[in-house]
């Protein structure tokens, strides 16, 4: 009797883990192997010889080197620049998505038409695509270049600050395209709210206006938290990314090579995983300090 | 009386609550509207310009309605994108790896929710770090190991990791069978089991059939992502294996090839109508099967919990 449980608790990990194989022999054989030779790749010089591929170790030349050099530089730039971007793309994102499910949420005709639209770029937003429109100019709303926004940024910010700012008013819907997952994840916390609070809200006076803020929002505080981690991680691995350019483009250059181009990338997975601790911290703070109050 | 009457306009225009009256349904409505053609506005723009000629093209008045619809534009970038040998490789570097991957990640997702496995918890660990470490950090070795293994510059460096359950976001799909699985009746499985089934058949027999929204959405996702993406398939494939977005990427080049011009002639006219070319699989796929992708993120649970 005693023996039974135990024998089937051994056929389930048996089992499982039949199941589990093939998953397991592709992630040693395709990842875990990776990203080992990666960490010893950064620490070396790599050369490619017709023979074969030579490593020697260098300690932490490769990353003094993005510290200290032009190739460096150029690509840390790319990186501070991204992170100015996200500063303004990621609220953009985050509250049109919120405002756009709060629409679609509400009791309206033609609802998996309008839904369908907003969640058509996904399907087709690929980076060659959102190339060709940013450089045919169909990424922005004829008004802005009509009104001078572009020009008006230009002589308010200082040139650092300018161009960012000033791409994204050029690349408005291009941004807007990239909401598409994140209202429908947004539209699925709105459905999980109980539509009697809102009535109860309503007999004790409260407007839409309270209600939205009352009620709506903090029902979405772990929905904003997802969302804001989807989209930076989206952002992040985007193919047109200016500074994931530089990790192809030195892998193949020949005064930098597969070491340095690995170091590059640890320094932008580091950088990464900054920016997303930061934006986690900073979601959570905001959002205890509203409770307390 | 007419207090009474003017608060029943009053209720009318503005409603009771939220958006109920007219006054509010209009604003919702306009709103929705207006977004709408925003979004759409690059696809709109695109179409118009791609049936226009080069009079069209400079000619100020026309802008959103071309005089007359020059097929030409079409036929130059067929001719440049290499249409139909080029979308046959696509087609086998998208719509084989998806299949694939959606099968491994199914039985991965499967395992996870069905059996009390050892190192469950790491085997989870590890999953949710192939999801936050981008590609990039370990692509490099992929590619020294690609070369070993002399699948570089083949159809096999994207298909192999895929069938591996390592492809593109394989741990999203992981993730979706998981859930879907996980909320599958377990009295299904233990009534099959008494009747005899063991664990492969009870899966085959029973948790596939009943998970089929959730291989539908899921193969249907892999397809697109694998059609859009191209950093990693640009690398892997090399400089002589083209797919029709690595083409749309090089399209000036891959012009001044097939029309043997060193001099720059394209215009907007033909490269709107080769990204249109590019999309349209997609958007077909995505027109048919709308639903199952804008409904599959709800119902596979991927938003819950």
């Amino acid at each position: 009797m005693t023996r039974k449980p135990l024998r089937r608790d051994r056929r389930d990990n048996l089992v499982g883990w039949s199941f589990l194989s093939v998953w397991t022999v592709g992630f040693l054989v395709f990842t875990l192997w990776p990203i080992a030779t990666s960490i010893v790749y950064s620490f070396s010089q790599v050369t490619i010889e017709g023979t074969g591929i030579q490593q020697a170790f260098i300690g932490f030349e490769n990353y003094r080197r993005i510290f200290s050099s032009a190739v460096g530089f150029s690509f840390l730039e790319s990186v501070s620049d991204f992170a100015i971007e996200l500063v303004v793309k990621v609220p953009i994102i985050t509250v049109f998505s919120i405002i756009i499910a709060v629409l679609l949420n509400q009791k309206i005709k033609l609802r998996g038409f309008f839904r369908g639209i907003y969640f058509l770029p996904v399907i087709i937003a690929s980076g060659p695509v959102i190339n060709q429109l940013i450089a045919q100019g169909a990424a922005t709303i004829p008004i802005v270049e009509e009104m001078g926004i572009v020009d008006l940024i230009n002589t308010v910010f200082s040139p650092t600050l300018a161009r960012p700012i000033a791409s994204i008013f050029q690349e408005l819907i291009v941004i807007l395209w990239f909401s598409g997952v994140q209202i429908l994840l947004f539209i699925a916390a709105l459905q999980k709210i109980d539509q009697q609070i809102y009535e109860a809200a309503m007999i004790d006076g409260a407007g839409p206006w309270e209600s939205f803020w009352k009620i709506t929002m903090p029902s979405l505080k772990n929905m904003v938290m997802v969302s804001v981690v989807f989209t930076i991680i989206n952002l992040a691995t985007f193919s047109e990314n200016p500074a994931i350019a530089h990790i192809k483009r030195n892998m193949f250059a020949l005064d930098t090579g597969f070491g340095f181009s690995s170091a590059v990338a640890w320094v932008y997975f580091l950088a990464l995983a900054v920016i997303l601790a930061l934006s986690v911290l900073l979601l959570r703070s905001f959002q205890r300090e509203k409770v307390r109050r | 009386m007419k207090n009474s009457r003017l608060q029943r306009l009053k209720k009318k225009l503005l409603g009771r609550q939220g958006t109920d009256g007219i006054l509010g349904r209009f604003l919702l409505y306009s709103l929705l509207v207006i977004i709408g053609f925003v979004y759409l506005y690059p696809l709109i723009k695109m179409l118009a310009y791609s049936v226009k000629d080069l009079e069209d093209l400079v000619n100020p008045v026309v802008e959103w309605i071309p005089t007359k619809i020059y097929v030409e534009n079409y036929l130059t970038s067929w001719k440049v994108l290499a249409y139909g040998k080029t979308l046959l490789f696509s087609l086998l570097v998208t719509l084989l790896p998806a299949l694939l991957q959606t099968v491994t990640t199914s039985i991965t997702g499967y395992a996870l929710a069905k059996f009390r496995t050892k190192f469950k918890v790491v085997v989870f660990g590890l999953i949710l770090m192939t999801y936050l470490l981008p590609q990039q950090v370990y692509m490099i070795p992929k590619y020294v190991l690609f070369f070993r293994m002399g699948i570089l510059e083949s159809a096999w460096s994207i298909i192999l990791p895929a069938t591996f359950g390592q492809g593109l976001s394989s741990a999203i799909f992981i993730l979706i069978f998981y859930q879907f699985f996980r909320l599958q009746p377990v009295q299904l499985d233990e009534s099959a089991e008494i009747d005899g089934a063991n664990p492969y058949q009870i899966f085959l027999k029973i948790g596939v059939p009943l998970a089929a929204p959730a291989f539908i959405t899921g193969f249907l996702f892999s397809f697109v992502w694998y059609w859009n993406e191209t950093y990693i398939s640009s690398l892997f494939l090399g400089q002589n294996l083209y797919t029709l977005q690595l083409k749309l990427l090089n399209f000036q080049s891959q012009f001044n090839l097939t029309q043997g011009l060193t001099q720059s002639m394209t215009n907007e006219a033909i490269r709107y109508a080769a990204t249109i070319l590019i999309i349209l699989p997609v958007l077909v796929t995505y027109l048919v099967m709308q639903k199952w992708f804008v409904e599959g993120i709800d119902r596979t649970g991927v938003t819950g919990e």
